[in-house]
């Protein structure tokens, strides 16, 4: 079956401009080859440290920036390369929502007009229709209806991030990119909007791409799991799989950095250390070698590549258990 | 995990915290009340517009009549502010020169605003302009503005529209400095992304989302282009590069009261010091509105 989403060694190299005639001098490497995709109805996360790249697969598979290589593909028909009057169709399908709920909103629009704002532009309703489809969406995210006729401002973070998810419903779109969705928020307004994007999700058959730097919060909404470590993805796995028996040095390190409700079920605890390279100078090899505790000669030299360890699970190191080095 | 998000006892609360009530009245009262300087401003260029708009009826008579028998008369009863060199009433020609200003500032403001924004917002939206219109535009801001407005009075013939013309090109290079910057990190915003994904085009995207957001900063901006250009007016007029000299405006009348400065220093002294209260006028309700609009526009401006 075709995914709804389809991501094939996605590149964006950003051009360092320097010197007084503005030439490029160098390139961020911020997203290097990555490879995903995601079934009708799925999660997906994206995880990794910040500045590892996440946001720009977002916003690469949102074409809100082209991508330097790689093909995106939405149901099997390319959408990296396409002019800009064909792309605005098929934007309709694509929605997303940021992180800053304060941002995100237009100061100078009331909520009616948001929310409008895509179904008129993909010419979905007008009038009457308009109206109740309006009142649908601000019921469906739990607002009152008189939300409709108040300027962004009157409202809390909770409930403005509930107005971006309005609007990215508005167009009945099929998949919702959401970045750092609920980190700008208090914990327990968090777990409010969790809860209701994964309950959208169930009563809408929503796809979902949700970046996250938090492995936390993805555990409670997501059906797979793709690390990122500068620009690459080193592993991708199930929830299950992901959380019980993750194989990537680099996402062992992640989980043991999640805190656990009960203190006494002691595991054990890999704590990175070290600064992440820039991506303007990736290191050779695995990228990872300059903070992973089990790097050897190899991991310096080749570059790992994603390799299937499990049933439902990839992953990109050299080590076959990543518990025990290997014998050099 | 410590927290259970989906059946935890966190997220217990579904709906959201009870919306506060609308209430829109008595609005512009706390407003004015909030913003003393924007109240006083405001006022003293209500009062300002007032004298020009009525200035016929304010005790005046015409101010290009010439009365050599009662020239260079002290201000009294019949002539409030006295007479100038050729017998014409001071008073009537300080009133109607509030005309010139007003209308050359509020011009100005109003041509270089909206040329200026053109300018600012073709660079944010199109980069292969952007270098060549910001170089043209450093140009022009490098050439003091009285100087680039003598050069162009010095190229046209003297009028009221080709002052306002030689002002606004001086005055319109820091307008477009200012949009472009706007627009440049507006571009950035997510609610702008946002629309881009939701699929508004361009047009409308300049339209509903980065000029709206523009409005603010262009507003404050525009008083202080009416404050300069209204000095600039009196400037060209007073060096005789500016408005014709029959026509009384502030910088005519000071022109021509200069040579009899130490005998009659009044001629010039009531229109520089309506000039000063306009200025001051414009520059306090700027000031008001910036900091009453957005606090974060204090650091672009
Ligand atoms: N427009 C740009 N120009 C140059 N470099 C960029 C640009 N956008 C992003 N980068 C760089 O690309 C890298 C990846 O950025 P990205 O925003 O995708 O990271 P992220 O994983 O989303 O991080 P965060 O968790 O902080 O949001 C960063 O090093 C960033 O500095
Ligand atoms: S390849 Fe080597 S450096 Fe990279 S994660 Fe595996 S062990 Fe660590
Ligand atoms: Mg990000």
């Amino acid at each position: 079956m075709i995914p709804l989403l389809e991501v094939t060694d996605l590149k964006k190299h950003f051009p360092i401009r320097g010197g007084v005639l503005g030439r490029v001098t160098n390139h961020v490497y911020a997203v290097d080859g990555v490879s995903f995709d995601i079934a009708r109805g799925e999660t997906l996360s994206l995880v990794g440290e910040s500045g590892c790249g996440k946001s720009t697969v977002g916003r690469a598979v949102l074409r809100l920036i082209a991508p330097t290589a790689g093909e995106v593909r939405l149901d099997g028909e390319r959408i990296d390369n396409l002019p800009a009057a064909q792309l605005r169709r098929l934007r309709q399908r694509v929605q997303v929502v940021f992180q800053d709920p304060f941002s995100s909103l237009s100061p100078r629009q009331k909520v009616r007009e948001i929310i409008a704002e895509p179904i008129v532009n993909f010419g979905l309703a007008r009038g009457a229709a308009l109206e109740s489809r309006i009142a649908g969406l601000l019921e469906k995210v739990r607002l009152p209806r008189d939300a409709m006729d108040r300027y962004p401002h009157e409202f809390s973070g909770g409930q403005r991030q509930r107005i971006c998810i309005a609007r990215a419903l508005a167009p009945d779109p099929d998949l919702i990119v959401c970045d750092e969705a609920v980190s700008a928020l208090d914990v327990s307004v968090k777990a409010q909007i969790v809860n209701l994007l994964a309950e959208l999700q169930d009563a809408l058959g929503l796809a979902l791409l949700f970046i996250s730097h938090d492995l936390a919060i993805v555990e409670h909404l997501t059906h797979r799991v793709a690390v990122m470590y500068l620009g690459k993805i080193v592993e991708v796995a199930d929830r299950r799989t992901l959380f019980s028996r993750a194989h990537h040095p680099y996402t062992r390190a992640l989980l043991s950095a999640v805190p656990v409700p009960d203190p006494a079920a002691k595991r054990q605890r890999m704590i990175l250390t070290g600064d992440v390279p820039s991506p303007i100078h990736p290191p050779s090899g695995c990228r990872f070698h300059t903070r992973c505790p089990f790097a050897f000669d190899r991991c310096r030299t080749e570059e790992p590549v994603l390799r299937r360890v499990a049933e439902g699970q990839v992953s990109a190191c050299h080590l076959d258990v990543p518990d025990a080095p290997a014998a050099a | 995990m410590s927290t259970t998000y989906r059946q935890g006892t966190v997220a217990a609360v579904a709906l959201p915290d009870v919306l506060p009530p609308l209430v829109r009245r008595g609005r512009t009262r706390t407003f004015l009340r909030r913003h003393p300087t924007i109240a006083a401003g405001g006022a003293l260029i209500a009062l300002m517009l007032a004298i020009a708009v009525f200035a016929p009826w304010l005790g005046t008579v015409d101010p290009t009549a010439i009365d050599p028998i009662h020239r260079l008369a002290d201000p009294s009863a019949r002539h409030w502010f006295g007479t100038d060199m050729l017998g014409r009433d001071v008073w009537s020609r300080t009133l109607y020169g509030a005309r010139i200003s007003l209308l050359v500032g509020f011009s100005v403001a109003f041509c270089a605003g909206a040329a200026g924004t053109l300018v600012g917002v073709a660079a944010g939206f199109i980069r292969v302009l952007d270098g060549v219109l910001m170089r043209i535009m450093d140009g022009l801001m490098s050439i003091p503005p009285i100087l680039l407005a003598i050069a162009l009075m010095a190229l046209t013939r003297a009028s009221v529209q080709n002052v306002i013309f030689a002002i606004s090109v001086s005055e319109f290079p820091r307008v477009s400095r200012l949009v472009r910057g706007i627009v440049l990190s507006l571009r950035e915003q997510p609610f702008v992304e946002a629309a881009v994904a939701a699929g508004t085009r361009l047009p409308r995207i300049i339209l509903r989302h980065i000029l709206p957001n523009t409005v603010a900063a262009l507003l404050v901006q525009a008083t202080y282009t009416c404050a300069s250009a209204m000095i600039t007016e009196a400037i060209l007029s007073f060096i005789g590069a500016g408005t014709p000299p029959i026509i009384p405006s502030w910088g005519n009348i000071m022109a021509e009261g200069r040579a009899l400065w130490e005998i009659k220093p009044y001629i010039v002294f009531f229109p520089a010091f309506f000039l000063s209260v306009t200025v001051l006028a414009v520059n306090l309700l700027g000031d008001g509105l910036r900091d009453a609009l957005d606090p974060r526009l204090a650091k672009r401006l």
